[in-house]
């Protein structure tokens, strides 16, 4: 049996400004190991999508009988349930992806010596990290698209703009990998971690994600429209309640630019730490 | 350019060619100075205690670690320019396992196989070939981390090889395993020079160089101090037979008491060796002479004592 290695395909010109051999174009076969890996801890998976389930229903449901109706985005009342939901998506779009992008990186980064193993193969930094951010982006779509049906089966879909959240559920999740990646190349040992439960859980709670920003004094608002789940959340809001309007694009440009910088700093750390 | 000078004068069907190799990390220099031809279907070897540089000349080699200075040719490509071209070609077998852990033992080599970009069905019937040469059928199917440290490596090798590479490099290939471990590891290796395979192997066993290598290389303190097959080596480098002597530290005479019973006297802390052609004859003469060693050893001359002659030091601490 002969071996057909095919030699790696020249990279698209914009790669060509990253150092030679960084990019092989196979990030693909990083997709087909996680997706062979998950399928011995699908428990995670399914975790990960019950988390903001339980949050819309104690919340929701629970609080929201109490809370009644609120101002949506475009001043219309909604339900309790209708305003938090939104929210949970663009949360759980950010969890699904930096979960995957920082925990499982970090490890196999520093104890499986997996991307060490990649990197001996005609694979290169690019194509890990993009292989890496792609999967955990697949995995936080897939939490959301869970997610919006449930939203779906709730009631809570209540304009034709809401198909438009799947995608932009992905480009949040993306933005949100990348610089998941790029933060943990930085980390030096799991008490670093602390600091992504730092980042995540205040931002998860103070994003407008269970009520509106207008409850905080005018200094506080601008530290909240600072944070990237901030835009997740508006932007979600806005699809799912079709209160669509042209400020969207500004969140959308918030995301690309995370999504540029996370990947460039994530590749040339990978660079820089494994091919000394 | 000297570089560039140096690299027309390489010659085409040398798999390896390395010039004035150095490698610098930061202020400290690894590698400093190497010059190396690998030839088709050898074993090549480079010998050295830890620190020596040869893993980070092997790092070079496999196009994972940028040179610093000097010329480098692998496959008759620079791996500063196609690393990944010379990656596609060839097997690395780290000094460390680096395993899968979350994959079984056949989806290690189906996904390192897909990593080459060959297909579904190609790395399928590779994986299925693989398992019986590193006899882990029977462990296929389950988790890699419960396997031995022997059935590792050799799983480790075997997923080196799923590309068919023209050149295996292997970094301390058993450091850390058993002797029965070694043996059938080696075993496998033979077979794999055997299929033309060829081979550069790192190690600080003497015994493993000797076992395995058609040429090597000894290196010590980032520079190569001798070259030559084995059995050239240690006729260049030492006698044909060592005499052991192991004194009680209270009655050891001083080594040049005994200088001029043997060719060569080296001390070390715990026994005098005495190079000669003649180890029976020698330990004679060592007992007429009236000294009385606890006990005496007569051997071959091996490469540990070849180190020993060109650096003053014993590889394995």
């Amino acid at each position: 049996m002969t071996a057909q290695v095919p030699a790696p395909p020249a990279p698209p010109a914009l790669l060509r400004l990253l150092p030679a051999g960084s990019y092989a174009g196979r990030s693909r076969a990083l997709l087909l190991r996680s997706a062979t890996a998950s399928r011995r801890a699908w428990l995670a998976f399914v975790s990960g999508f019950f988390e903001p389930v339980f949050y819309l229903v104690a919340m929701g449901q629970g609080l929201g009988s109490l809370v009644g109706v609120l101002p949506g985005p475009d001043g219309a009342p909604i339900s309790y349930a209708a305003f938090i939901a939104p929210g949970l998506l663009a949360a759980s779009a950010m969890n699904g992806a930096v979960f995957d992008s920082t925990f499982n990186v970090f490890f196999k980064l520093k104890y499986g010596r997996l991307y060490e193993a990649m990197l001996s193969t005609p694979l290169g930094p690019v194509d890990i990290a993009l292989g890496e951010i792609g999967w955990a982006l697949i995995r936080g779509g897939l939490y959301a698209l869970g997610f919006l049906s449930v939203m779906a089966g709730f009631g809570l879909l209540v304009s034709p703009w809401a198909l438009l959240a799947l995608p932009a559920a992905l480009v949040v999740a993306f933005a949100f990998a990348a610089v998941g990646m790029a933060a943990t190349s930085y980390m030096r040992s799991w008490q670093d971690f602390d600091l992504v439960t730092l980042a995540i859980l205040p931002m998860f709670l103070f994003s407008t994600t269970f009520y509106p920003l207008s409850v905080y004094p005018r200094w506080l608002q601008l530290v909240v429209e600072f944070l990237p789940l901030f835009h997740a959340v508006e932007l979600m809001r806005g699809l799912t309640t079709g209160a669509v309007h042209l400020g969207m694009v500004g969140h959308l440009a918030y995301f690309l630019v995370m999504i540029v910088v996370g990947v460039t700093v994530a590749s040339r750390r990978l660079d820089v730490l494994l091919l000394r | 350019m000297s570089g560039l000078a140096a690299s027309v004068l390489f010659v085409a069907d040398g798999l390896v060619q390395a010039r004035g190799l150095r490698k610098r990390f930061g202020d400290f220099e690894a590698v400093r100075g190497v010059d190396v031809d690998v030839a088709r279907g050898e074993v090549f070897g480079f010998l050295g205690p830890n620190g020596a540089g040869k893993s980070s000349t092997m790092r070079m080699i496999a196009c994972v670690s940028p040179r610093s200075e000097g010329a480098l040719q692998v496959l008759g490509m620079d791996p500063d320019v196609d690393g990944p071209r010379i990656r596609a070609r060839i097997g690395v077998v780290p000094q460390l396992d680096n395993l899968d852990t979350e994959l079984t033992v056949r989806q290690n080599l189906q996904i390192y196989g897909r990593y080459f970009g060959l297909s579904r069905a190609h790395v399928r019937a590779k994986a299925t070939e693989l398992l019986e040469f590193a006899q882990l059928t029977e462990r296929a199917d389950d988790p890699v981390e419960p396997l031995s440290g022997g059935m590792k490596r050799r799983l480790t090798i075997a997923r080196a090889l799923v590309n068919e590479p023209e050149l295996l490099l292997l970094d301390e290939p058993t450091t850390g395993l058993d002797p029965q471990a070694r043996h059938l590891l080696w075993e496998r290796l033979y077979r794999l020079k055997r299929e033309g395979v060829t081979q550069i192997i790192t190690t600080h066993y003497m015994d493993e160089a000797e076992q395995l290598c058609d040429r090597l290389v000894v290196m010590d303190g980032g520079v190569i101090v001798a070259e030559g097959s084995p059995a050239e080596l240690i006729e260049r480098y030492s006698t044909r037979e060592v005499l052991e002597l192991r004194f009680d530290p209270a009655l050891r005479p001083a080594p040049d008491a005994l200088a001029r019973l043997a060719e060569r006297v080296e001390e070390l802390p715990d026994r005098l060796l005495l190079y000669t052609a003649d180890g029976e004859h020698t330990h004679a003469e060592v007992a007429r002479a009236g000294f009385v060693p606890l006990s005496a050893l007569v051997r071959r001359s091996s490469l540990e004592d070849v180190f020993l002659r060109l650096t003053g030091r014993t590889l394995v601490d």
